[in-house]
């Protein structure tokens, strides 16, 4: 390989927050550009990852379904297309509830998700996890490397594809519709249409995410998609960066991930081994105390929204705007 | 037969709980104007100040219960002053988002003070009580005991005090309410006390039943929610019917499917009730 040990965790660190990333710019989409609230994210990104996982995986001796040994591209989007099909399904039965209505359904079919890929063993082998994911590049010995260099790339085209579809018409229709539905819906628009399909743009996103975490890890289970880190970090890092600018959902995933694995590191080195089971607890802690701060303090985030109009005020910048939902 | 009668009585005890969590829920959501993710975790605090009073003093839970429902109104009223209240200004999914910091804290802070591992209040086996095939356990009485009692004595806090009636017409029209002199800093604080007391009080009983655990509050929050929408959000009756009625269908439906699945079908009930009347069972506020 060739690689000391801290460039090996620069790799890595890097592929993370490249994943994280996606996420991030995927639940932007959904919350940032159409004002729509997931809290079920860790559901379509477990979802992506077990897809392709299945499809790509080796010949489990059936104990549970596997064993397609399909390409990398095509487990990528069955995952898209799994997750994707979720997204549809919460958006025909759920999106024309009030936005903390949806939060509470999403939490639900993140919990039924999670219930799923737990006990239907046959299909997902349940807390024993999957095994053996196939790894690209692996024989060329560059994996690590030609990995990273692959989420990149995904990350540029993901954030290219978001970037376009904001400035597009369909992007201008979102906004409008978030600051204020009656308009919109006065003016013609298909308002419940578009929410499900930036939902659905959305959640296939979040499912190629898990895809590229499954490859990157090689090994899955239930217990790897809790909503501690799966939902509420990836929201942490949108709100930090900045809801509703692609380049602040990146530039949150970067500033929390550091945040978030230089604490590992950290209360590893402080917390004498008896107290390591402490250590979740204190993170968690972390998150929880973080988003508050953000909160407090920087509502808008590093980076806030373009403005849609010279004079116009946008929701996140202004409270106020969205103040008809409160009544 | 017997197993239908002896599933709705233990769904009659899980719904009591529920209903206890969920009429809070309802209150803070009519008064506050936003759905309060940390309920579940306040009412595990409860559950756990409990238990420090339990094992520091060596009394009964349900002497311990009362030092457990203060401490949690506390530190809600604290959590509501240094955050919340700055927060009321902005748009209510922002609260939201910050309740779920809330509930992360506390359950991070629980889990570190006390351990991630189950505890229970009283080792040893309760004996229950038969009353022909059907089994009833002596805490199974004072769950229901102790809900009816809440229940009741909530029911003529807001028919006939001032405070209560004043919550009632806040939650009614907040603006009218505030024109005819009703302090709104005032009735916030009362509706945490209140909300937060039956949360915690759910916690204990809770605990009473089965075994306390750092996740006990979230892992019951998604009931808790579904019967407060059930019985239509701001209607703390309607919030009582909707928690016996998730009740006995959860248990009610391991008889069909995997108990492993009892949280969806709470779900279910939820959504299906959003689609079709989302006002809930009682009308409470407009959606």
């Amino acid at each position: 390989m060739g690689m000391g040990g801290l460039e090996t965790y620069a790799v890595f660190f890097l592929t993370s927050v490249g994943i994280y990333a996606i996420v991030c710019l995927a639940l932007n989409v959904q919350w940032g550009l159409s004002g729509q609230f997931n809290f079920g994210i860790v559901a379509f990104y477990a979802l992506g990852a077990y897809t392709s996982a299945i499809l790509t995986g080796p010949d489990s001796g059936g104990t549970y379904l596997g064993g397609f040994g399909l390409p990398l591209p095509i487990g990528l989007i069955g995952g898209m297309i799994v997750a994707g099909l979720l997204g549809l399904f919460i958006g025909l039965v759920c999106l024309n509830l009030r936005a903390d209505y949806l939060a509470i359904a999403t939490i639900g079919i993140a919990e039924i998700v999670r219930l799923f890929l737990k006990n239907e063993a046959w299909l997902t082998n349940g807390v024993r996890g999957i095994p053996g994911i196939p790894r690209p590049f692996f024989d060329s010995g560059y994996f690590e490397l030609a990995y990273l260099a692959l989420v990149l790339v995904l990350v540029v085209l993901v954030y290219l594809a978001i970037e376009r579809a904001r400035k597009a018409p369909w992007g201008r229709v979102l906004r409008a519709i978030r600051e204020n539905e009656d308009t919109a819906a006065a003016a013609g628009k298909d308002v419940v249409g578009f929410r499900i399909q930036a939902f659905v743009f959305g959640a296939a996103i979040m499912g190629l995410a898990g895809g590229l975490y499954a490859h990157f890890i090689g090994f899955i289970s239930s217990e790897a998609f809790m909503p501690e880190v799966g939902t509420f970090l990836i929201w942490v890092m949108l709100i930090a960066g900045g809801s509703g600018n692609n380049k602040g959902a990146i530039l949150g995933a970067l500033v929390i991930w550091i945040i978030w694995s230089g604490s590992e590191f950290i209360i590893s080195q402080v917390l004498p081994a008896s107290l390591t089971t402490q250590a979740g607890a204190l993170r968690l802690l972390l998150i929880g105390v973080l988003l508050q701060v953000i909160l407090l303090t920087r509502p808008a985030g590093l980076l806030s929204e373009e403005r849609l109009y010279r004079t116009g005020r946008t929701a996140q910048a202004d409270p106020k705007a969205h103040r008809r939902e409160v009544r | 037969m017997t197993d239908l009668l002896q599933l709705t009585i233990y769904g009659i005890v899980l719904g009591s709980v529920f209903a206890l969590g969920a009429v809070g829920l309802s209150l803070v959501y009519a008064i506050l104007r936003f759905p309060h993710f940390a309920h579940g975790d306040f009412m595990t605090l409860g559950a756990y100040i409990s238990l420090a009073v339990v094992t520091t003093f060596g009394v009964p839970p349900i002497i311990a219960l009362p030092f457990g429902a203060a401490g949690a109104v506390l530190f809600a009223i604290a959590v509501d002053q240094t955050i919340y209240r700055r927060l009321r200004k902005t748009q209510p999914v922002i609260l939201l988002i910050s309740s779920v910091g809330t509930a992360l804290i506390l359950r991070a802070l629980l889990q570190m003070i006390f351990g991630s591992e189950t505890q229970v209040y009283q080792s040893g086996i309760q004996m229950p009580i038969r009353f022909g095939d059907i089994r009833v356990k002596p805490a199974h009485f004072m769950i229901v005991g102790v809900a009816a009692f809440l229940v009741l004595a909530l029911h003529l806090f807001l028919q006939k005090t001032r405070v209560g009636k004043a919550m009632r017409a806040m939650s009614d029209n907040r603006d009218l309410a505030q024109v005819t002199g009703i302090s709104v800093d005032r009735i916030v604080i009362w509706t945490w006390a209140i909300g937060i007391a039956l949360a915690a009080t759910a916690g204990v009983l809770l605990g009473m039943d089965t075994r306390l655990h750092p996740t006990m509050g979230w892992n019951i929050l998604l009931p808790v929610f579904a019967a407060a929408i059930l019985g239509g959000i701001g209607s703390p009756y309607g919030a009582i019917a909707g928690g016996l009625v998730i009740g006995i269908v959860q248990e009610w439906s391991t008889m069909v499917i995997s108990p492993a699945y009892k949280p969806a079908v709470s779900f279910a009930i939820m959504v299906v009730m959003l689609l079709v009347r989302p006002t809930g069972l009682f009308a409470g506020r407009k959606v």
